[in-house]
């Protein structure tokens, strides 16, 4: 999950990977970098979007060397989407991109199916299904960066609480002009909601 | 031998297939009460074996001395999602038995159904005999058998524990009717998770204390809980010993995720 607000984003994702009913790794992180500023969310196979991933962080660095300043995160998410967009029938994963970059401040992409579409916060991934419905209603448009952790937060804890194949702790990433500052909950310090 | 031809199933395999006779899925007949199946309206419209709906997991069980403890989460998942997350999977057949069922709830539901009917029948007769858990168990094995071979499985595996004459008993049934006893028992994921840790314990120390079998099935619920997708952190003990049935619960396990912050990317 991402959420945009004014100076920045906010990446969250749960941490676990199954292999059907078992859970092959409960601690997993889904917000890989893509570059310093840029971060994505996998969703999907996890090889895939690992690949993804792996391809477009070294894609970046070329091309932020090349320009000499810090890449876009529209482009970082362009050449997420280019790559799923041209393996769309062999690849199995989503990649969510969000970043702050100079021009266009905090950003949140969808690169679902090789689309690219831009979005005050998105949700992907099979726990997504369950939260349509509370992310639709709690969502506010310009919230400080720590209603937005709380947001994330609440949201995923949710999934969590109800979706087979997520689980575990939860990963959150702040992005800002500063840098991107990672967080990690665990047990009691996840939400927690009705669960009877 | 004879050469196929009309011959009649015996009694013991009335309603199921007919030796070398070619077997339609349509059960024909209805008769008896209990467990047997039923077609929906007869003629072509068949009762094939059911798909699960909403599920329940692991089941647990570990003798000790004195007695005998049971372990199931309060989960039923309905596919992936996980639906219910407060329904008990076990259930207090009489004063020195237990039941606990993974697999289809609806069709634990109904288990339970005609299993109180069975214990009210028999408090009735008023003999002061009461059901023993091997007589459950047996019982049972017949019944998940003889639907299984009419191709409509009540789609469960049981644990059943008890306490009886001074022994302790632990079996299990699956809708296949595979029946055992093993000190110890575990369904589902548990078998492949949990039963591993469970006979290494009792290798090193066959005969545990009450609280050593608490402790091993809190160990193994946690493992469960951390790998088993469909788990939950909500569960029930039920603990039999000559004193009678104690069943416990909600109770949480306490889980460790430190191994999180020692985390960063994938690389």
């Amino acid at each position: 999950m991402a959420v945009e607000f004014d100076g920045g984003v906010v990446v969250g994702s749960d941490s676990r990977v199954s292999a059907g009913e078992a859970v092959v790794n409960r601690v997993f992180d889904k917000l890989a970098p893509l570059h310093e500023r840029i971060y994505c969310a996998l969703s999907g196979s996890a090889a895939d979007a690992q690949a993804i991933a792996d391809m477009v962080h070294y894609q970046l660095e070329l091309h932020s060397l090349d320009m000499d300043e810090a890449p876009l995160v529209l482009a970082a998410a362009s050449l997420v989407k280019g790559v799923s967009y041209k393996y769309k029938e062999e690849l199995s994963a989503h990649l969510m991109v969000a970043g702050w970059d100079r021009k266009k401040g905090g950003q949140v992409y969808g690169t679902l199916g090789g689309m690219l579409t831009r979005h005050p916060f998105a949700i992907g991934g099979s726990g997504s299904s369950y939260i349509y419905g509370y992310v639709d209603a709690a969502y506010k448009p310009r919230m400080t960066p720590e209603e937005c952790r709380q947001f994330t937060k609440n949201a995923i804890a949710l999934a969590m609480s109800r979706d087979g194949s997520s689980g575990g702790v939860i990963y959150l990433v702040t992005i800002t002009k500063s840098g991107a500052v990672e967080q990690v909950f665990l047990g009691d310090e996840i939400p927690k909601f009705y669960d009877e | 031998m004879e050469a196929g031809g009309t011959r009649l199933p015996l009694p013991f395999w009335a309603g199921g297939p007919a030796p070398g006779e070619l077997y339609s899925l349509t059960c024909p007949s209805a008769a008896g009460p209990g467990l047997e199946s039923h077609a929906g309206g007869g003629g072509p419209l068949t009762r094939p074996s059911e798909n699960p709906m909403v599920t329940g997991t692991s089941v647990l069980g570990v003798k000790f001395d004195g007695g005998v403890v049971i372990a199931a989460d309060m989960l039923g998942s309905y596919g992936s999602l996980a639906r219910f997350r407060n329904i008990s999977r076990i259930m207090k057949v009489n004063d020195n038995t237990v039941l606990g069922a993974s697999g289809d709830y609806a069709d634990f539901q109904y288990l339970k159904q005609v299993i109180d009917q069975m214990i009210i029948d028999e408090e009735l007769l008023g003999d002061g005999h009461s059901y023993s858990p091997k007589a459950i168990h047996s019982w049972l094995t017949r019944a998940m058998y003889s639907r299984r071979s009419k191709m409509n499985p009540l789609w469960n595996t049981v644990v059943i524990g008890g306490f009886y004459n001074g022994e302790s008993f632990l079996g299990y049934v699956d809708m296949l009717g595979v029946a055992y006893e093993d000190p110890t028992l575990a369904t589902g994921y548990g078998a492949y998770l949990a039963q591993p840790l469970m006979r290494e314990v009792l290798e090193k120390k066959p005969i545990l204390t009450k609280d050593e079998a608490r402790d091993l099935i809190e160990r193994c619920m946690k493992i469960l809980y951390y790998r088993d997708a469909r788990s939950f952190n909500r569960y029930e003990l039920a603990i039999v010993t000559e004193k009678g049935v104690e069943v416990e619960g909600p109770l949480s396990v306490e889980t460790n995720w430190d191994i999180a912050h020692l985390i960063r990317g994938f690389e």
